[in-house]
């Protein structure tokens, strides 16, 4: 020892995990004030008949015609298929970004050849594919998995074609003065620094993968969500469409709950704005 | 040895900024030979290509012109031999402090990496902190680590490109004399860029002050001064007062 450090930070294992565990989860009920509130408001209007229940029923209603639903396993089987439906799209569509924007995003040559075809594909509106995809596939599984592996695909790929031209080039020095062989350069700071653009563009693809499964599904489906909704309108049930609607909700937020959880874990590195608000209100 | 021969460095495309007279010849005809265990300070204003000349050196940039030699073989990219620290830590900011050390030795059995790590940590007096991230560290800790990142792989030369201009002056002269107890024990020859004068005349053996436009070496000042040099002494700070007439900052 040379000179004795009077430097002093604070480590994080210093700050108590189950402290900040107590405010994660008090600041998710926070969260859960305004629905809450603008469910009993809906009660009460609906109680009241200011709305006609016709179009608007009871959130009570709405639960009621759920759970009679999910008593007959008719609606789990719906949430199945359609979790399934987008779970494969999304597994496809952001396999196929992940492995383009690789190759895109580490060649020049293969950037300059592929990259401008791709975004002139960016340009067509997702849901103009679906005649064809029809025409090709049919209406079965197979057009509706591509459509929403098509909607999946492009933010990601953009995110992380950006994120990979992103890197620090100071960074990639280090990397070179230390003699980095090709495969620690990706695994140890290319990947890692392209990890938040990639991660922002795996969220925004995710809920563009639930946007575009309803699409499939409206264009025709004996089962899913989606399906239901439809069934909704033609029988004339809108607490039916609403507690589809309520579905999509909770089933969008879990899913990019998971993502966001994994990011956190994955970027806990990070030195953000978020963290220190966080700890502010703390 | 670090011998650089008749070195010139012009950026951009040569032929194409011949046409169009927009040559920037950021270097031109430089010669310097560094010995074994020298410290050898390069002085002079922003663009007078200092900086270039050490990149060129590490074997991070390439020469236009002439030759760079470590010991007698030519460089032509970065080597083991070579340790480099830059003006900013250049820490990934995804790795602790003992991750990002061990970027210099992936080569080596791991055994040998934790042990060389805990060391070269210890030196730079940071085991405190070897699990730290780079968020959590002062900007003083932070270019220690890369300190020991460029010393770990216990280089016969290490390169230092105003290491230590973005630190306050109490930090800074602190980390002057860490490099230097640190440079006593290991004898690496070192070269660096500073404009910090008195910085230059507190650690050098040489000095040479750099003129830009096209860069070469405009004057070469032995420091005969005996180490440890206070920065009030008489003798620095003439020392000083020439180096800054030799800048010619009028």
């Amino acid at each position: 020892m040379l000179v004795e450090t009077v430097e002093r930070r604070a480590l994080p294992g210093w700050r108590g995990t189950a402290a900040k565990a107590a405010v994660s989860s008090a600041s998710h009920l926070k969260g859960l004030i305004v629905p809450l509130v603008l469910a009993a408001v809906w009660e009460i209007a609906a109680r009241a008949e200011a709305i006609p229940a016709y179009l608007l029923p009871a959130p009570s209603e709405v639960l009621a015609e759920l759970s009679a639903l999910a008593e007959g396993g008719e609606l789990w089987e719906h949430i199945a298929v359609t979790v399934w439906r987008v779970a494969v799209g999304f597994a496809v569509g952001a396999g196929a970004a992940t492995l383009l924007g690789a190759l895109t995003g580490s060649s020049r040559l293969l950037r300059e050849l592929l990259d401008p075809t791709i975004q002139a594909l960016k340009a067509v509106p997702s849901l103009a594919w679906v005649p064809l995809f029809i025409l090709w596939f049919g209406i079965f599984e197979t057009s509706k998995v591509l459509l929403i592996a098509i909607g999946v695909f492009f933010p990601i790929y953009l995110n992380l074609v950006t994120g990979i031209l992103g890197t620090d080039r100071k960074l990639v020095e280090v990397a070179r003065v230390c003699g980095l062989s090709r495969f620690d350069l990706v695994r140890r700071v290319l990947i890692p620094a392209t990890l938040p653009s990639y991660l922002t563009g795996l969220r925004a693809g995710l809920a563009l993968g639930w946007m575009f499964v309803i699409a499939a599904e409206l264009m025709g489906a004996s089962k899913g969500l989606g399906f239901l909704m439809i069934d909704g309108q033609m029988t004339g049930r809108p607490a039916v469409i609403i507690g589809a609607l309520i579905l999509f909700a909770l089933a969008g937020k879990a899913s990019d709950a998971l993502l966001e959880a994994a990011s956190k874990r994955l970027l806990s590195w990070q030195d953000g704005f978020g963290e220190t608000q966080e700890t502010r209100n703390a | 040895m670090l011998e650089i021969s008749d070195v010139g460095k012009v950026f951009g495309d040569p032929a194409a900024a011949a046409q169009a007279g927009l040559v920037h010849h950021a270097l031109d005809g430089v010669d310097l030979t560094v010995g074994q265990h020298e410290i050898v300070s390069l002085v002079g204003t922003s663009g007078c290509g200092k900086s270039t000349l050490l990149r060129i050196a590490s074997g991070l940039d390439l020469p236009t012109t002439g030759r760079v030699a470590l010991d007698g073989r030519a460089v032509t990219g970065p080597t083991p031999e070579v340790g480099m620290v830059f003006q900013e830590p250049r820490l990934m900011p995804w790795l602790t402090v003992r991750e990002n050390v061990r970027l210099a030795l992936l080569d080596l059995p791991k055994a040998e990496q934790d042990a060389r790590i805990a060391e070269a940590i210890e030196d730079v007096g940071l085991s405190k902190f070897i699990d730290a991230y780079p968020r959590q560290l002062s900007g003083g800790m932070a270019q220690r680590t890369a300190i020991a990142r460029a010393l770990v792989r216990q280089p016969s030369f290490l390169l230092l490109d105003e290491p230590f201009s973005a630190l306050d002056s109490f930090t800074r002269q602190k980390l002057q004399q860490h490099l230097l107890a640190l440079w006593e024990r290991s004898r690496f020859t070192m070269v660096f860029v500073t404009h910090d004068v008195l910085e230059a005349v507190s650690l050098s053996d040489r000095i040479l002050v750099m003129r830009g436009h096209p860069g070469r070496i405009h004057r070469e000042i032995r420091v005969e001064i005996p180490r440890p040099r206070a920065r009030t002494a008489p003798e620095v700070r003439a020392l000083e007062e020439e180096i800054v007439a030799a800048l010619d900052l009028s």
